[in-house]
C-alpha cells in the first residue's frame, strides 16, 4: 500500500464522506417524519390514509432502494417530474426509510398496554393529551432500538447513490479504481470511511439497546 | 449395564452427607436419606429451602460438592459416562410440564423409550396407549402440548415419565403451576401411582395430599432436614420442631 | 401505452430478457441462502459455546459483517481478491461468496438467537429421561430452533434479492442491467421506455418479495 496515494486521495474521500453523511441524515430526518406521522395515523385508524400507508409499506419494503432510485430518477422525468439527484437520494431514502420506520413506531404504540391509555382517557385527558404524554414517550423507548437498526440500515443503504451519478464514497472509490487502478488504496480508504460514519452509530446503537432492555421500567 | 458401586445395596435411593453449593453460598448442607423400594417420601419447606435442588441432584442435573447419592446401587454423578444409563432408572416430573412442544402427545411419551432404551416402536406405542388411557388422555394422542390445559400436559408429563419404567419417579412441584380445578386430576392420578406400589419422591405444597400419600414426610428448612417422620399424621397434627411447626402453622393460616 | 413506454417490453424477446435477468438475482439468492443456513446453524452453535475466544471472534465477525455495507463487501471481493491474491473470481462468484459471507453471520445471529430462547429446563426434561448431549440436540433442541428458523431465514432470502440488484454494480448482467440495455437500444424509437420499463423491474420485485414474504407470515402464524 502506498501512502503517498492515499494521502492524495483523502480529501476527495472526505468530500464524499461529506455528501454521503449530508444525504444520509437528510433522508432520516426525511425518513423519521413519514414514519411517525404515519405511525400515528395508524394508530388513530384514520379511515383513508391508513389503507394507502398500508399500500405503500408494502410496496417500499419489497423493493430495492436501487430499482427505487432508478425510478424516481430515470422513470419520474418521463412524466415531466423532474427531480436533482440530490434530492432524489435524499427522498429515494426518506422513502424507503419511512417504510420501515412506520413498522417500528407503529409496533412500539402497540406494545404499549391499552390500560395505560384508558387510564390517561380517564384522568380527562384528550386523545391528542393522552397519545403525546402518556403513549408516545413510552412507545419511543421501546421502538429506540428498532430507530437505530434502520438508522444503520439507512445509512448502509447511502452506498447506492454511486448508480445516480452522487459523488459518494462509492463513486469515489470506483472512480479513482478506474482512473488509477490504485485498487488496493481505494478500497482501504472506502472501509476506513463507511467504518468512520458508521461504527460510532453502531456502538451507539448497541449501548441504547442494552439501555432499553435493561433499565426499562426496573424490569 | 455397568456394575454396581454398592453391592446388595438395600435401600433404593441412598444420600449420604450430600453437601452442594453454589457462589460460595452453601445451598443444601449434609443431608442423607434413604428411600426404600415401593416407598413414598413427601418433601415439604419453605421456598427456597433448597428441596427442589435437592430432587434434581438426584438425577444428576446439578453438580454436587461432596458425599454420595446412590440409586439402585449406583452412584448419581453428572459427568459420570452412564450417568444416562442411572436416569432410565429415575422418572422425573416438572413444575412447568416441559413437554416437547414439536412433538404430539403421543411422541412426546415414545420419544425416550424407543430413542434411549431402543424399545420396539409398536410396543412402546401399545404401552402408551394403555397408560393415557388410564389418566383419560387416550383420545388426545394426536395434539400437540399447546393444544392441552395444563392439567392434561401434565398427566401426559406423568405418563412420559412411567413409560420409561423408572424405578423411582420424582416429582418438582408438579401442582404449583395449576389451576386449583386442575389439581385435583393430577393428585389423582399420583395416589392411584402410589396405591399401586411405586417408588415415589415428592416435593409439593399440598398439604391435604401430602397427608394422604405419604409413607414418610421429609421436612426441608435452610438447606438442611429438620424433622422426618413415618408417623405422617403425628407429624402434621404435632410436629416436634419449633421450625417445623412455625411452618405448619403459616400454611394453615395461607 | 406508447407513451410511457411499455410497449418496449412486448417487442421481441424483451419480457423474456427482462424474466431471466430476475432468475438471475433469484438464484444467485437461493444458491447463497442455501450454503448459508448449513454455515449458520454451525456458526450459531459455535455462538453459544462456553469458549470466550470463539465467541468473541464470531462477535466481531457478526459486527463486521452488520456494519460494512454489502456494496462495498462486493467491490472488495471482486476488484480486491485480483490484486491482493492475483485470483479471478468471475462476478457471479464474487456475489455469492459476499451473500454466503452476510447470510452465514445473519444465520448464525438468528441460530443462536432461537437456541438462547429454549429454556434451559427443556434441556433438563430430556436429560431426565436419559437422552445424551447429541439425542438432546437433535431431537429436542434443533427440531424446535428450525421451526422458529424457518419464516426468518425466508425472509433473510427476500433481503437477499433484493440486495442482488446491487450485482449489477460488478458487471453482472440481472434484471435492472437488462432494463438499462432495453432502455439504451431503444432510444430512438421508445424515448419513454425508461419509465415502463423501471416500472415494471419495480413490480417485479415486489411481486416476488411480497410473495416469498407473504409466505413467511404465514408460516410464522401457523407455527407459533
Amino acid at each position: 500500500m502506498d501512502i503517498n496515494v492515499l494521502i492524495t486521495y483523502i480529501p476527495l474521500y472526505n468530500e464524499a464522506l461529506l455528501l454521503t453523511f449530508k444525504i444520509g441524515m437528510l433522508g432520516i430526518l426525511t425518513a423519521f417524519a413519514i414514519g411517525l406521522s404515519g405511525a400515528a395515523a395508524v394508530y388513530f385508524k384514520v379511515p383513508v390514509v391508513k389503507k394507502i400507508l398500508e399500500i405503500y409499506i408494502e410496496l417500499f419494503r419489497n423493493t430495492p432502494l436501487l430499482v427505487q432510485l432508478f425510478f424516481i430518477y430515470f422513470a419520474l422525468p418521463k412524466l415531466g417530474i423532474r427531480i436533482d439527484a440530490e434530492t432524489c437520494g435524499v427522498l429515494g431514502l426518506g422513502l424507503i426509510g419511512g417504510a420501515y420506520m412506520i413498522e417500528t413506531l407503529r409496533s412500539g404504540f402497540e406494545s404499549i398496554d391499552k390500560v395505560q391509555s384508558e387510564s390517561a382517557l380517564s384522568l380527562g385527558m384528550t386523545r391528542r393529551q393522552m397519545f403525546g404524554s402518556i403513549i408516545l414517550p413510552q412507545a419511543f423507548s421501546v421502538s429506540m432500538p428498532g430507530i437505530m437498526a434502520n438508522v444503520i440500515f439507512l445509512l448502509k443503504e447511502t452506498s447506492v447513490f454511486s448508480t445516480i451519478s452522487l459523488m459518494d464514497l462509492m463513486f469515489t472509490a470506483k472512480d479513482l479504481i478506474g482512473m488509477y487502478a490504485k485498487t488496493i488504496e481505494c478500497l482501504f480508504l472506502l472501509v476506513v470511511y463507511y467504518l468512520i460514519m458508521l461504527l460510532p452509530i453502531s456502538v451507539l446503537g448497541s449501548f441504547i439497546e442494552r439501555r432499553v432492555r435493561y433499565a426499562q421500567f426496573g424490569d | 449395564m455397568s456394575e454396581k458401586d454398592i453391592e446388595q445395596a438395600e435401600m433404593l435411593v441412598e444420600v449420604k452427607n450430600l453437601h452442594k453449593e453454589f457462589n460460595g453460598n452453601v445451598i443444601l448442607g449434609d443431608i442423607n436419606l434413604s428411600v426404600k423400594k415401593g416407598e413414598v417420601v413427601v418433601v415439604i419447606g419453605p421456598s427456597g429451602c433448597g428441596k427442589s435442588t435437592f430432587l434434581r441432584c438426584l438425577n444428576g442435573l446439578e453438580k454436587i460438592q461432596g458425599g454420595t447419592i446412590a440409586v439402585d446401587g449406583l452412584y448419581v454423578e453428572p459427568d459420570k459416562k452412564d450417568i444416562t444409563k442411572i436416569r432410565q432408572k429415575i422418572g422425573m416430573v416438572f413444575q412447568s410440564y416441559e413437554l416437547f412442544p414439536h412433538k404430539t402427545v403421543l411422541d412426546n411419551v415414545i420419544l425416550a423409550p424407543v430413542m434411549v432404551q431402543k424399545r420396539d416402536k409398536k410396543d412402546a406405542t401399545k404401552e402408551a396407549l394403555e397408560l393415557l388411557e388410564k389418566v383419560g388422555l387416550a383420545d388426545k394422542k394426536d395434539y400437540y402440548p399447546r393444544q392441552l390445559s395444563g392439567g392434561q400436559k401434565q398427566r401426559v408429563a406423568i405418563v412420559r415419565a412411567l413409560l420409561m419404567h423408572p424405578e423411582v419417579l420424582l416429582f418438582d412441584e408438579v401442582t404449583a403451576a395449576l389451576d386449583p380445578e386442575m389439581v385435583h386430576e393430577v393428585l389423582q392420578t399420583m395416589l392411584e401411582l402410589a396405591k399401586s406400589g411405586s417408588t415415589m419422591i415428592i416435593v409439593t405444597h399440598e398439604m391435604a395430599f401430602a397427608k394422604a400419600v405419604a409413607d414418610r414426610v421429609v421436612f426441608f428448612d435452610g438447606g438442611e432436614i429438620v424433622e422426618e417422620s413415618s408417623d405422617v399424621k403425628n407429624f402434621f397434627e404435632n410436629p416436634s420442631t419449633e421450625r417445623a411447626k412455625r411452618f405448619l402453622k403459616t400454611f394453615a393460616y395461607e | 401505452m406508447h407513451n410511457l413506454g411499455i410497449d418496449v417490453l412486448f417487442k421481441g424477446t424483451n419480457m423474456i430478457r427482462l424474466l431471466k435477468g430476475l432468475w438471475v438475482s433469484v438464484e444467485i439468492s437461493l444458491i447463497a441462502v442455501l450454503i448459508s443456513i448449513v454455515l449458520g446453524l454451525v456458526m450459531g452453535i459455535l455462538m453459544t459455546s462456553k469458549s470466550k475466544v470463539i465467541r468473541f471472534i464470531l462477535r466481531v465477525y457478526l459486527e463486521v459483517v452488520r456494519i460494512m455495507p454489502q456494496m462495498v463487501l462486493l467491490f472488495i471481493v471482486y476488484f480486491g481478491t485480483t490484486r491482493v491474491f492475483g485470483l479471478n473470481i468471475s462476478a457471479e462468484a464474487s456475489a455469492i461468496i459476499v451473500f454466503v459471507f452476510w447470510g452465514t453471520a445473519e444465520m448464525g445471529d438468528l441460530v443462536r438467537g432461537s437456541i438462547k430462547s429454549i429454556p434451559k429446563i427443556q434441556y433438563d426434561s430430556a436429560y431426565a429421561l436419559g437422552m445424551d448431549k447429541i439425542q438432546v440436540y437433535t431431537a429436542i433442541i434443533l427440531p424446535q430452533t428450525i421451526r422458529r428458523l424457518i419464516p426468518l431465514s425466508i425472509n433473510l432470502v427476500t433481503r437477499m434479492i433484493k440486495t442482488t440488484s446491487l450485482v449489477m454494480m460488478i458487471g453482472i448482467v440481472e434484471v435492472l442491467k437488462v432494463a438499462q440495455q432495453i432502455i439504451e437500444a431503444n432510444r430512438k424509437a421508445s424515448p419513454n421506455a425508461a419509465f415502463g420499463v423501471f416500472a415494471v423491474v419495480f413490480l417485479l420485485y415486489f411481486v416476488v418479495c411480497r410473495t416469498i414474504s407473504g409466505f413467511a407470515v404465514k408460516l410464522e402464524k401457523r407455527w407459533t
